[in-house]
C-alpha cells in the first residue's frame, strides 16, 4: 500500500468534517473520489497531503508516517494539485511549469527538457511563452496540472489531484486523465476528485464514495459504482447500463423531490 | 527561466552597471561647493574634506539605503504575494520610526551610553518586526493574504504611529522637535562615516541573505499551500523574511528617516522590464534602487541649491505620481 490512512477525523468549529475515514491507495491504481458538494472531498485531500492535521488518525506514505518526512522528501514522493491556485504574478507558462520541478533538484538543462516533455504531453507548447495571467481558466488549469506533473520524478509514488480537469474542454479532459492513467500504469498511486461519472467509469480502477465526511464505499470501480450506491451518494435516481462493456449512467431527480 | 526573459534581465543588469559609474561620479561631483581637481590631490584641503568626509559617506549611504529599500520591497511583495505591498504603505517604516522616535525622545542618558549608537536602529528594527507580524496576522486568511485588509491595516497602523509620534513631538523640547521633524522627512544630509558604515554593516548581509531566497520566493508566489507541497518550509521562510526586512528597513529608517516609494516603485519597474522571476528581480531591484536613490539625492541637492530638500520629499514627489499611474494602469487592465 503506497498511501494508507486510517481513522481520520477532522473537526472544525465543532463540526466533524471527516469522521473516521479510511483510505488506501495502491501502487499502480487510479482511484477516483466521488461525492456531493460539501462532503469533505477537498478536506480529505488536504489532510492526505499533510496541509491540515487531523484530530485523530494516521497517514503513512510508503510505510512511514507522513509527518515524519522532511518537507523536501515528501515533495519528491507526493505530488498534489489543490483547487485554489492563487498565482497573481505575470510568469510565463514555461516558468510556472519549471517551478514544479523544484523538488527534483535537476540541473538547468535537464530541468528544461523534463518540463518540455510535460508541456508537449498536455498540448501546451504553443502557449509556453505566453503570460500565465492572460490564459483562459481551462488553460491555466492545464498549466497548473503540468506544473504538478513536472514535480514527478523517479521517487514519486503518489499523486493527489482535486478536480484537475473541471475547467477543461472535453479533449483536454481526456488528454489529462490519460496522462494520469499512464502514471498509474507506471506504478504510481493516484487519487483524483472528479464529478463526471462517465470519465470516472473510463479511467478509474477504484472509486471512493464520500458522503457527509464518511466513506460510503471504497472498492473496485465496477463493484462500487452501482445504481444503489450512486443513488444513495448523490440523493438522485441513478440508473446504470452497460454499453459495449462500459457503464453508462443516467440520472434524474425522484418525482416530487423538489417543490416547484 | 525563459531564455528571452533571462537575456533581457542580463541586458538590464548590464545597462544598470553601465549607469553606475556616471551616477556615482555625479553624486561625488555635484553639490553647493564645486570641487577643483587640484585641491582633491591635497589631503586635508577643504575640497578633499568635502569629498571624503561629506560626499563619499553620503554616497555610500544613498547606495546602501536604496539597495536595501528596493530589495526589502521586492521581498515583502513576494511574502504578501502582492505587488502593491511596500514597507511604507503597510506601516513597517512607520512602526520603525515610532520606536526610533520614542528612543530619541525618551532615551536620555541611555543614548549617551556605550550602546547609544545602535540603540535607535535596534528600536527601529523591533518596531518594524512588530508591525510586519501584526499586518501579516491581520491580513492572512486561510485563502491567502487579503490585499484590502493588508492596505487597510497599513492605513490604521500608519495613522496610529503618526498620532503617537505627534504626541511625543508635542512633549519634546525645541531641539529634539526640530531633529525629529527633519529626520522624519527623510534625509541623508547629516550622514557621516559612522552611520554610513553602520548601514553597510547591517545592509550588506541583509541584501546578501535576501538574494539567496529568490527561488523560494518564486514558489511562494504560487500560493502558500503550493509552496509547502513543493517542499518549502513556509513558516521558516516567512520568519526569515520578516526578520531581514524589518532589520533592513529599521536600520535605514533609523539613519535616514522615512524615504518612501523606493520599495514599491523599483521592483515594479524591474518586473515590467523583465518579468516577475525573483532570482533576477531581487538583484536588479537592489541595483536600480541604489541608483535611483542616489539620483534622488543628487536632485535633493540641486533643486533648491544651495539649500537642499529632504530626500524623502523628492522620492515622494516622483514616487507618488508613479504609484497613481500604476493604480490607473491596473484599473484599465481590469475593464
Amino acid at each position: 500500500m503506497t498511501l494508507q490512512a486510517g481513522g481520520l477525523t477532522l473537526l472544525r468549529n465543532g463540526r466533524a468534517l471527516l469522521q473516521s475515514v479510511d483510505v488506501a491507495l495502491r501502487a499502480g491504481s487510479l482511484t477516483v473520489m466521488l461525492g456531493p458538494n460539501g462532503a469533505g472531498k477537498s478536506t480529505l485531500l488536504h489532510v492526505l497531503a499533510g496541509l491540515e492535521l487531523p484530530e485523530e488518525g494516521f497517514i503513512r506514505l510508503g510505510g512511514r508516517p507522513l509527518t515524519a518526512l522532511p518537507s523536501i522528501e515528501r515533495a519528491r514522493q507526493l505530488a498534489v494539485m489543490t483547487q485554489d491556485q492563487p498565482l497573481d504574478f505575470p510568469f510565463g507558462v514555461e516558468e510556472v511549469v519549471l517551478l514544479g520541478a523544484y523538488p527534483l533538484g535537476l540541473g538547468r538543462a535537464e530541468e528544461r527538457a523534463h518540463c518540455q516533455g510535460w508541456l508537449q504531453r498536455l498540448e501546451l507548447q504553443h502557449l509556453s511563452r505566453r503570460n500565465y495571467l492572460s490564459l483562459s481558466g481551462g488553460e491555466q488549469q492545464r498549466v497548473q496540472l503540468a506544473r504538478v506533473l513536472a514535480q514527478c520524478g523517479e521517487q514519486t509514488t503518489a499523486l493527489l489531484l482535486d478536480e484537475p480537469v473541471s475547467a477543461m474542454d472535453l479533449r483536454h479532459q481526456h488528454l489529462c486523465l490519460q496522462q494520469l492513467r499512464a502514471l498509474a500504469n507506471a506504478g504510481a498511486a493516484v487519487l483524483v476528485i472528479l464529478h463526471d461519472l462517465a470519465l470516472t467509469a473510463l479511467y478509474a480502477d477504484e472509486v471512493l464514495l464520500l458522503k457527509k465526511g464518511r466513506v460510503l464505499v471504497q472498492g473496485p470501480m465496477r463493484q462500487a459504482m452501482t445504481a444503489p450506491h450512486l443513488s444513495a451518494l448523490f440523493d438522485v435516481r441513478v440508473e446504470v447500463s452497460l454499453q459495449q462493456g462500459v457503464p453508462r449512467f443516467s440520472s434524474s431527480l425522484p418525482n416530487n423531490a423538489v417543490p416547484l | 527561466m525563459i531564455s528571452s526573459v533571462c537575456l533581457s534581465a542580463n541586458r538590464l543588469g548590464l545597462l544598470l552597471w553601465l549607469l553606475f559609474l556616471p551616477v556615482v561620479l555625479a553624486s561625488l561631483w555635484v553639490g553647493p561647493v564645486s570641487l577643483s581637481f587640484d585641491a582633491l590631490l591635497q589631503p586635508g584641503s577643504r575640497d578633499w574634506l568635502i569629498l571624503f568626509e561629506l560626499r563619499l559617506p553620503r554616497l555610500v549611504m544613498s547606495l546602501a539605503a536604496g539597495a536595501v529599500l528596493a530589495i526589502t520591497g521586492a521581498s515583502i511583495q513576494a511574502l504578501f504575494r502582492n505587488s502593491l505591498a511596500d514597507p511604507g504603505l503597510i506601516g513597517i517604516s512607520a512602526g520603525a520610526a515610532l520606536a526610533a522616535v520614542a528612543v530619541l525622545v525618551f532615551g536620555g542618558a541611555w543614548l549617551l551610553g556605550p550602546f547609544g549608537p545602535v540603540l535607535v536602529p535596534l528600536a527601529a528594527f523591533a518596531g518594524g518586526v512588530l508591525v510586519t507580524v501584526l499586518v501579516l496576522r491581520i491580513a492572512r486568511t486561510p485563502q491567502g493574504v487579503s490585499v484590502t485588509t493588508m492596505l487597510l491595516a497599513g492605513i490604521a497602523l500608519n495613522s496610529i504611529a503618526a498620532a503617537a509620534i505627534g504626541i511625543m513631538k508635542y512633549f519634546s523640547d525645541e531641539l529634539s522637535l526640530r531633529q525629529v521633524t527633519f529626520w522624519l522627512l527623510g534625509n541623508l544630509h547629516s550622514t557621516d562615516w559612522s552611520s554610513a558604515l553602520l548601514l553597510m554593516a547591517i545592509g550588506a548581509p541583509v541584501v546578501a541573505l535576501l538574494l539567496r531566497e529568490g527561488q523560494q520566493l518564486n514558489l511562494l508566489l504560487l500560493g502558500e499551500s503550493q509552496a509547502r507541497l513543493l517542499g518549502v518550509v513556509t513558516s521558516r521562510l516567512r520568519g526569515r523574511l520578516i526578520l531581514l526586512v524589518a532589520l533592513g528597513v529599521g536600520t535605514v529608517v533609523s539613519l535616514g528617516g522615512l524615504i518612501g516609494f523606493i520599495g514599491l516603485v523599483v521592483p515594479h519597474l524591474v518586473r515590467l522590464l523583465c518579468g516577475p522571476d525573483n532570482r533576477a528581480l531581487l538583484p536588479l531591484s537592489a541595483l536600480l534602487g541604489a541608483l535611483l536613490l542616489t539620483l534622488a539625492d543628487i536632485m535633493a541637492r540641486l533643486l533648491v541649491s544651495p539649500a537642499e530638500l529632504p530626500i524623502g520629499i523628492v522620492t515622494a514627489l516622483i514616487g507618488g505620481p508613479f504609484f497613481l499611474s500604476m493604480i490607473l494602469y491596473r484599473q484599465r487592465g481590469r475593464t
